[in-house]
């Protein structure tokens, strides 16, 4: 395909679909599809035909729609019609052409205009819940493709990189690397062989964003990384994806395919002289391998542990080649930079966080699902805007980060969220989840559970982690059973201070996030656990009091 | 193993075939895997080990996998364990009749849906343990 093809085959698809009546856009992103979406899109196909109206109605699945606590979601195209928990009895009223037989819908009908929808901002979800995600015609309609076209005839390698640079965009993983900068290390590597990695191992226990752009536009991904190639001069891209995400595995197993044949990846990158592959690699489960040397480590087939560093991945990383490490999220900003410019991009968000962020929300909150905000939003505007609020209960704290990031408590709710503002107190941006907690939630519970998930996690390489965590949970496990005494909070801060400092790699130098932070925002709760054998929450059984424990 | 080359850093991908394969990932069936990518044994049980993806035990006939991430986890996913390992067993093992393995996982990406089970493949979602007893029913087990 060249790019005159590519340009008449977005039109071509265009045309196709303004001649339709009606599209009806189902939702299939796993959250959907675990409450019968696939069932609901399939009895709309069958209507079709049975009312004989082919050709004037299609139906697609889509990417994810973002308030997945509604799901089944289905869109009505022509008429903006947005509907939750559709069932295949809806099926007739959905494809009738006459509106009066979806009156019986409305009561299930989404507002399109409420705060959920319009506070936010789409860059990187902007195709998710409108293209078909198994149909690259779907994306090229979008102006798929036209980015990377744009790289190769418009932009050399080192224009390509400084625009990035220009956009400002910082590593979406949760460290917030300027992208840029990494670009331009592995750019200047004279090595005959570079490789292109895609970070798609998301272990943080409450996200799903990665997941939810794997599996509603696996395109952008793949021409994101397209780009990173050129830019620093590879031609070998991997994608490793953890072993649970099934369907998105299929999606971009499907995506590779259909890019291949077109041309779009490949030998001749769009019948020109720029040749790039991309291959999925399937992780195994283990939370380590998120951190780029263990990454690097499992898709050379051996045990994910981590490596001292430097050197870092840009200089000698794959097989000792210089190596690329990015984000989904990361990669899937890339189209849109070369698209409008990165001036364009760096006109949004705070001083130092460009552009938006895709957060999961999850936890006690009305609106549970996927959101994209500009950077610099506040927490209350996330939560109680778009979020809807806390269903019966009161604000406690919202954890983000998973098991490396913090609790925030309520006092910083107007705070804007940008990587700065996090780090300052106390939390990371981490990759995007966002959990909130009610009073029902025990914040000393919540530490102990994050610690036994590092503790599980932990690759066992270095002694502080492996053994840190092990003391570490003991200590909470006495706190939230009520047999701790007074000198382990001494002995707890200590570890902390230990595990930070001294372990191989992130994993270890952030587990004490957590318990750092729940301990200096409900310092309270840890008292009363210890002095009062109490949880202020009523969620941990306490040993029964009057007993005398050695500390 | 061909489409790898036989080469060794396909081990991962090996294992994951073997096991969808035949389900398990047995010693010899291990030996094999390592004779044939010509890596020292120890490498390819090391491997296997590691990851939380590979079983080295038979599973059973049903598998429930409880999602143990922080949304579910805050939305109960412990009282759901409670129910399976009361009637079934202990997380992590399989019934003596072959019939039910009971396992966790870390957070299978579902959060909206919280508490989240896997059930033989599917997701069930917004799961009580009154869901599990009548699933647990379905398949006949007391």
């Amino acid at each position: 395909m060249t790019v005159e093809d590519l340009l008449e085959k977005q039109t071509e698809e265009l045309e196709r679909q303004k001649s339709l009546e009606n599209r009806i856009l189902c939702c299939t992103a796993a959250g959907c599809v675990s409450c019968g979406a696939d069932g609901l899109r399939t009895a709309i196909a069958s209507e079709i035909k049975t009312q004989g109206r082919e050709g004037k109605v299609e139906v697609c699945g889509t990417g994810c729609m973002g308030m997945c606590s509604k799901g089944p979601l289905v869109l009505s195209a022509a008429d903006r019609h947005l509907y939750g928990n559709a069932t295949a009895a809806d099926a007739p009223a959905l494809v009738s052409p006459n509106p009066i037989d979806r009156q019986p819908l409305a009561a299930r009908a989404i507002d399109l205009d409420a705060p959920f929808f319009t506070k936010q901002v789409k860059i990187v979800l902007a195709n998710s819940g409108k293209v078909d995600p198994e149909k690259l015609a779907d994306y090229i309609a979008a102006g798929g493709y036209q980015s990377l076209a744009k790289a190769l005839n418009d932009l050399t390698p080192k224009e390509t990189v400084a625009e990035v640079k220009k956009s400002g965009l910082r590593g979406r993983g949760g460290a917030g690397y300027p992208t840029g900068l990494k670009w331009e290390l592995v750019a200047k590597q004279a090595a005959p062989l570079k490789y292109i990695v895609c970070n798609a191992d998301e272990g943080d226990p409450g996200a799903f964003m990665d997941r939810s752009v794997l599996e509603g536009d696996p395109h952008r991904v793949l021409e994101g990384m397209a780009i990173a190639g050129y830019a620093v001069g590879a031609q070998q891209g991997y994608i490793y994806v953890r072993g649970e995400y099934g369907l998105a595995i299929q999606r971009l197993q499907t995506a590779i395919k259909q890019a291949e044949r077109e041309h779009l990846l490949g030998s001749r990158v769009l019948e020109q002289g720029f040749q790039f592959r991309i291959d999925v690699r399937i992780g195994a489960g283990a939370f380590v391998c998120g951190e780029e040397t263990a990454l690097i480590a499992s898709i050379e087939g051996k045990r994910g542990q981590p490596r001292q560093r430097p050197p870092y991945p840009p200089e000698s990383g794959l097989w000792g080649a210089p190596t690329l490490i990015n984000n989904v999220e990361t990669f899937a900003n890339i189209p849109t930079i070369i698209e409008r410019g990165g001036e364009w991009f760096s006109s949004i968000g705070t001083a130092t966080s460009k552009g938006t962020k895709v957060f999961a929300l999850a936890g006690k909150i009305v609106n549970t699902g996927l959101i994209e905000v500009p950077m610099g939003a506040t927490l209350r505007e996330i939560l109680f805007d778009i979020g809807g609020g806390i269903p019966g209960g009161q604000f406690k704290a919202a954890q983000t980060g998973g098991p490396s990031g913090g609790c925030i408590p309520e006092q910083f709710l107007d705070l804007p969220v940008d990587y700065e503002s996090l780090a300052r107190i106390g939390s990371i941006m981490g990759s995007g989840g966002l959990i909130v907690m009610d009073q029902t939630s025990c914040m000393v519970d919540v530490a102990r559970f994050f610690m036994e998930f590092c503790m599980e996690e932990s690759c066992g390489k270095c002694i502080p982690c492996r053994a840190g965590t092990v003391q570490m949970y003991d200590i909470l496990r006495r706190i939230t059973s009520g047999e701790a005494g007074v000198d382990d909070l001494e002995m707890l801060k200590s570890l902390c201070e230990l595990l930070r400092e001294t372990s191989l790699c992130g994993l270890g130098q952030t587990a004490p996030n957590p318990v750092l932070s729940t301990l200096k925002y409900f310092p309270q709760e840890y008292e009363s656990h210890i002095r009062e054998r109490r949880c202020p929450s009523g969620h941990c059984t306490m040993a029964p009091a009057g007993e005398e424990v050695v500390a | 193993m061909s489409r790898h080359q036989y080469s060794g850093d396909a081990l991962i991908e090996v294992l994951h075939t073997a096991q969808e394969l035949f389900g398990f990932l047995s010693p010899p069936l291990l030996k094999t895997i390592a004779h044939k990518l010509r890596l020292p044994p120890s490498r390819v049980l090391g491997v296997a080990s590691f990851y939380h993806f590979f079983s080295l035990k038979p599973k059973g006939e049903h598998t429930f996998t409880v999602c143990l991430g922080t949304a579910c986890y805050v939305a109960g996913a412990l009282g759901l364990i409670e129910t399976l390992e009361r009637r079934c067993c202990k997380a992590g093992h399989t019934t003596p009749d072959g019939k039910v393995s009971v396992e966790t996982a870390r957070c299978i990406g579902s959060c909206g849906l919280a508490p989240a089970v896997i059930y033989d493949g599917g997701v069930l979602a917004r799961v009580s343990p009154q869901m599990l007893d009548r699933q647990l029913e379905s398949i006949g087990v007391q």
